[in-house]
């Protein structure tokens, strides 16, 4: 029998109620989640939300405050971290300068006693297409190499959970594009629960089944790729992830299946499906390549709703332009162009009218005090107030 | 002279490659010339005096004179009169050695990794000593060590010592007094390559199933070996010629291949006796080292 056929008991990985506080700040606040066994999940945020710190206590090298992490049924969260069946690409990759590749991927199986691991070493280089690299010193090798090596080195302990702490951080984006299709790949072709850390979100979309966004050590959502960034939860998820415009604006209930939104002295509406809330204070959002742009109200299509402004900036960008229009009120909204041959140009500085179709707009919940939000949330450590 | 004169910068002329890779080939050879000097004037022209004494006539003295008559006999009768100092010599520096290595892994360990912001205040604790004489240090532990201190009246109380029983002028002090002598030269070194380790290798040794003890003998050590071997060295070769330690704690049935030496060349006045005596400490030295550092399979480390 192969070694990656190995059966492991069946067992989601499940965190609940996990808080860890470092002196007052609290990094995980009353965190449950579940993984599925065999998914690949990722956990998306910006520094400082508790991604890293809430893999450490799933690895064990972090203690949790309260709470339980749970594989099947039992509870590792008080386990040493080398008697748990997970193990961790770090970002730094923290790879033993002073053993050839080959050692440092023997290393977990040697350390359980396994006396053959030649055979298990070498289709394990394969795996990550470095053959032929296991007498070389890990200084000897490129970021890239290194990094196929701490997963080579985590992957052939077959864990039941495999934890990924930003392992591509330290790539130059084509090779991080690269390793992002050759990880999917393995984890399909091994079939291991993956737990990803990131704060790229387009990483996360471009691998993951299910993504959960945390903030201030909460998960703010969690779901499928497509889901997320269609019909966020929270404008913070509607800005981390991608780019929304969000106008502030007051709901006066459902009917007829369309929630009316008031904003900025406008009439809009939402199909209550995509509407998280339909009453008092909302965001209304549409995404920027949900929206289109034409020289004037009477060019809008029949059913589409239309804002009015003057466009301030235009960048080319190659597969779209994108453009900044500026309402009657102020606010900038981005509308982003296919660059499909069918658009002609909008100089800066003329009037237009962007209009979008209302399928595509969402409406969520929004503080009384919350204006408009245009502008993508920048990868900065984030508040607690959110 | 021109070549030399600076000029200002931006409009630096390029000067004729020949010249220029000229000075930059003999730059190193002037670096080291003063250093160069130094070591041939006090270190080559004295070891070549002292290779020729050792093979002096050993029936010479210093009124007589001596005699240059390659005399070689000077090695084996040295070694058949003195072998136990110089057996007894590398038999106390090695005890010494494993008692510093005791004490000084876990401490330079513990100052380099988990110190925090203690970590300046410990590093000056173990070189605070070195700034007193080590004389005056060795004499210190003469009156601790003393009949009448405190040290042997509390063994002596509690039985660990006979009523009449000593530590001074015993092996055991002269051992102890190697040990804590040559401390520092062991726990820098240690130190300075513990204090490279990064912490998250362990973690990682730790998440690839090594329980304490393995992640100490799998990375730690290993990473530490640099240090370790240099450590030991600068301790083993000093404590190994050293004669303080065994003329102020020891008696003569304690005395090392230093204090025959010390005592060949300013006592006895018997120079070919010394010089030879000298050299065969070097040999020995020489032989262990080279003997350590092969076991040890550290080339590259130093």
């Amino acid at each position: 029998m192969t070694p990656m056929a190995r059966e492991t008991p069946a067992g989601d990985l499940r965190l609940a109620d996990l808080t860890k506080r470092f002196g007052i700040f609290t990094a995980v606040d009353d965190l449950s989640l579940t993984i599925g066994q065999g998914s690949f999940f990722a956990l998306l945020g910006a520094s400082g939300c508790g991604k890293t710190t809430t893999l450490r206590m799933i690895a064990g090298l972090e203690e949790p405050t309260s709470g339980q992490v749970l594989l099947g049924d039992t509870d590792i969260a008080r386990l040493r971290p080398y008697k748990r069946p997970v193990n961790t690409v770090f970002q730094s990759y923290a790879l033993f300068p002073h053993l050839t590749i080959f050692e440092n991927v023997a290393f977990g199986l040697r350390r359980r006693g396994i006396r053959s691991v030649d055979d298990q070493v070498r289709r394990m280089l394969s795996l990550v297409q470095l053959d032929g690299f296991g007498p070389r010193r890990p200084a000897q090798l490129s970021g890239g190499q290194q990094q196929r090596v701490a997963l080579a080195r985590a992957l052939i302990n077959q864990p039941q959970v495999l934890l990924l702490d930003e392992p591509l951080g330290a790539l130059d984006l084509k090779l991080r594009r690269q390793m992002q299709i050759e990880l999917k790949r393995i984890q399909t072709e091994v079939g291991i629960t993956f737990v990803h850390v990131t704060h790229d979100q387009e990483e996360a979309m471009t691998m993951a089944d299910t993504v959960a966004v945390m903030n201030a050590g909460r998960i703010e959502q969690q779901g499928a790729p497509a889901d997320l960034y269609e019909f966020p939860a929270t404008a913070f998820v509607a800005n981390f992830l991608g780019q929304s415009n969000l106008l502030a604006g007051e709901a006066a209930g459902t009917s007829g299946g369309e929630v009316a939104v008031t904003a900025h002295g406008a009439r809009f509406s939402v199909p209550a499906g995509r509407s998280r809330a339909d009453r008092g204070p909302v965001h209304l959002g549409v995404r920027p390549e949900k929206l289109h742009l034409v020289g004037s109200a009477d060019q809008v299509p029949q059913g589409h709703q239309h804002v009015a402004g003057v466009v301030t900036d235009a960048s080319y960008v190659g597969v779209s332009t994108q453009y900044l229009l500026r309402t009657g009120w102020g606010t900038e909204l981005s509308v982003f162009a296919a660059n499909d041959g069918a658009q002609v140009p909008v100089p800066v500085g003329s009037e237009a009218v962007t209009y979008w179709d209302p399928r595509h707009a969402f409406l969520l919940a929004r503080d009384a005090a919350d204006t408009d939000r245009t502008t993508p949330v920048l990868d900065e450590p984030v508040g607690a107030s959110s | 002279m021109t070549l030399l004169a600076p000029s200002k910068p931006g409009q630096l002329p390029s000067p004729p490659r020949a010249a220029r890779s000229g000075r930059h080939r003999l730059l190193p050879y002037l670096l080291l010339l003063p250093g160069a000097v130094w070591l041939l004037v006090f270190f080559g022209v004295p070891l070549l005096q002292l290779a020729a004494a050792s093979l002096y006539d050993p029936s010479g003295s210093l009124s007589t004179g001596y005699a240059m008559t390659w005399a070689f006999g000077n090695y084996p009768d040295v070694v058949q009169a003195y072998w136990p100092q110089l057996l007894r010599s590398f038999g106390y520096a090695g005890l010494a050695l494993v008692l510093a290595l005791l004490l000084g892994y876990p401490l330079a360990y513990a100052i380099a990794q988990k110190a925090g912001r203690w970590k300046n205040l410990l590093l000056v604790c173990v070189v605070a000593p070195m700034f007193t004489s080590f004389l005056v240090r060795t004499l210190a532990w003469k009156t601790i060590l003393s009949d009448n201190g405190a040290l042997v009246g509390l063994l002596r109380d509690v039985h660990l010592l006979a009523p009449d029983g000593r530590l001074l002028a015993t092996p055991f002090a002269v051992v102890l007094g190697l040990t804590y002598n040559f401390l520092p030269f062991l726990v820098l070194p240690l130190y300075a390559s513990l204090e490279r380790l990064d912490p998250r290798l362990l973690e990682a040794a730790s998440d690839l199933y090594a329980s304490g003890v393995q992640a100490f003998r799998r990375v730690t050590l290993p990473l530490s070996m640099p240090g370790l071997v240099a450590g030991t060295l600068l301790f083993f070769i000093p404590a190994s010629g050293d004669y303080i330690n065994a003329e102020l704690l020891g008696t003569p049935n304690e005395y090392m291949i230093g204090n025959v030496i010390d005592s060949a060349f300013l006592v006895r006045l018997d120079y070919p006796q010394g010089a030879a005596l000298s050299f065969l400490l070097m040999a020995a030295i020489l032989a262990v080292v080279f003997g350590y550092l092969r076991r040890a399979g550290t080339e590259e480390v130093l």
